[in-house]
């Protein structure tokens, strides 16, 4: 669900935050606007308004993971750990994880990729949240979240800056609350 | 589908593989730069010290350079807990490297929070604009540096990952070569800048880092890293900009 919708309706951070993200045009391909969040890590104000309404949100809800999906989740997901005083775990692309891991595989629009998680970082009954910058079509968040339960942990929610059309009115993913900041950006509002 | 590789152990801290980081239990002075940190000691104070601290003291004064070394008068206590945090894999990505993973120092939220808090506090009042944090591991530990000290934080990414205009910067692999990429218009020429990533190897990451922040007109007053491998001499990689670590893994 949208924060709007959820709490934070007129919320100024919001705006402020919507500001700072840049449209690129046709990356990494043709069709696709490309919602870029580096601009809003240059924005001192806005990028610690991201971190702050995650961190109010979560603080008081028993949290001790904080995972992150490489790599956009890792900007975002170890300040919002660090403040709720729980651990951060990366999940990853295949090969980069140094020691024993679990993988899912999910579906990209041609083809598949996998995610990778190191084994013994959760214990059964964790309370976890997923981070990444954006969410389309679920697909990376849902495998996150099979390799979250396979370990017994229990996903409380996922969380992305952005979520694009095809989530919108969508409150779960694989059963699973869905929490996000803005819609995406358009072309002309980033001068 | 899912692929379960070990059997799960359930444990609530990772145990550790042998062996341990080693830790340097004493201070290297560093020779003058155009740099004055706060934390910077003069050769008189190191006299106070234990007689080992004194020895590498000594030593080091003789040397021209050397890493800087997160320690006090005594170390700082919480550098020994960062230590222990962290895990070696033997033979990862290849046979005869021991891998220093800092995915367990990330699960232990007191010595994640000692981490960040070290760098904070070594960087909070020099009028730092801009962490540069390498990808990926630099964005682990860099944004909340740059959140606690008032600075933008900018992601230095591999090739084709930065979605917009970019200016990148070759560097040299054991076989071959690399880059790496900025944003153009990230920073301005004048900002004062640190550098970022969890571990300093051959220096060659962080050289092209320099390198392309230096182009735009950017003075790195440091780069911090959590872990040195000193074997590796890195940090004669970095030119003039000084080199800050938590732990020297030797």
């Amino acid at each position: 669900m949208f924060a709007a919708e959820n709490g934070l309706k007129g919320d100024p951070r919001l705006e402020a935050i919507s500001a700072a993200i840049r449209v690129v045009p046709y990356f990494p391909k043709k069709g696709i606007m490309f919602q870029d969040i580096t601009t809003l890590l240059l924005d001192h104000k806005a990028f610690k308004h991201t971190i702050d309404i995650f961190v109010d949100r979560y603080r008081d809800m028993q949290i001790s993971v904080v995972a992150g999906v490489e790599a956009r989740g890792f900007l975002l997901g170890p300040s919002i750990a660090l403040a709720i005083g729980a651990k951060f775990i990366p999940l990853r692309k295949p090969g980069k994880l140094p020691g024993k891991v679990i993988s899912e595989s999910y579906e990209l629009e041609y083809g598949h990729d996998r995610l990778e998680m190191h084994v013994d970082t959760v214990e059964p009954g964790e309370r976890v949240i997923i981070i990444d910058d954006l969410v389309a079509t679920g697909g990376t968040l849902s495998a996150a979240i099979s390799l979250m339960e396979s370990q017994g942990a229990e996903v409380v929610e996922c969380a992305c800056v952005i979520g694009l059309p095809e989530v919108k009115g969508q409150h779960k993913l694989k059963g699973k609350p869905l929490y996000v900041l803005v819609e995406p950006s358009e072309l002309d509002e980033f001068c | 589908m899912q692929t379960i590789i070990s059997p799960l152990l359930v444990s609530h801290r990772l145990s550790l593989a042998p062996p341990v980081p080693r830790l340097l239990n004493n201070y290297h002075h560093r020779a003058p730069t155009s740099i004055r940190l706060s934390s910077h000691r003069s050769t008189n104070s190191l006299r106070l010290f234990s007689s080992t601290v004194v020895a590498a003291a000594a030593a080091a004064a003789a040397a021209s350079r050397d890493s800087e070394m997160a320690t006090e008068d005594v170390q700082d206590p919480r550098i020994a807990k960062i230590a222990s945090s962290i895990r070696v894999i033997p033979d990862f990505p290849k046979p005869g490297i021991m891998f220093q993973d800092i995915t367990t120092l990330l699960l232990d939220t007191e010595a994640f929070k000692d981490t960040i808090a070290l760098f904070v506090e070594r960087y909070k009042d020099k009028d730092i604009s801009v962490v540069a944090g390498v990808e990926a591991r630099g964005f682990i530990f860099g944004p909340p540096i740059a959140l606690a000290i008032g600075a933008k934080f900018v992601p230095m990414r591999k090739p084709k990952k930065l979605p917009g205009k970019v200016i990148s910067e070759e560097y040299s692999l054991e076989y071959g070569t690399d880059k790496i990429e900025m944003h153009v218009g990230a920073v301005e020429p004048g900002e004062r800048a640190i550098i970022i990533d969890d571990l300093i190897a051959t220096g060659g990451t962080l050289a092209a880092a320099i390198r392309l922040l230096e182009r735009v007109g950017v003075k790195i007053v440091e780069c911090a890293c959590v872990i040195e491998l000193p074997e590796l001499k890195g940090k004669d990689k970095l030119g003039e900009t000084p080199l800050f670590v938590l732990v020297s893994s030797a």
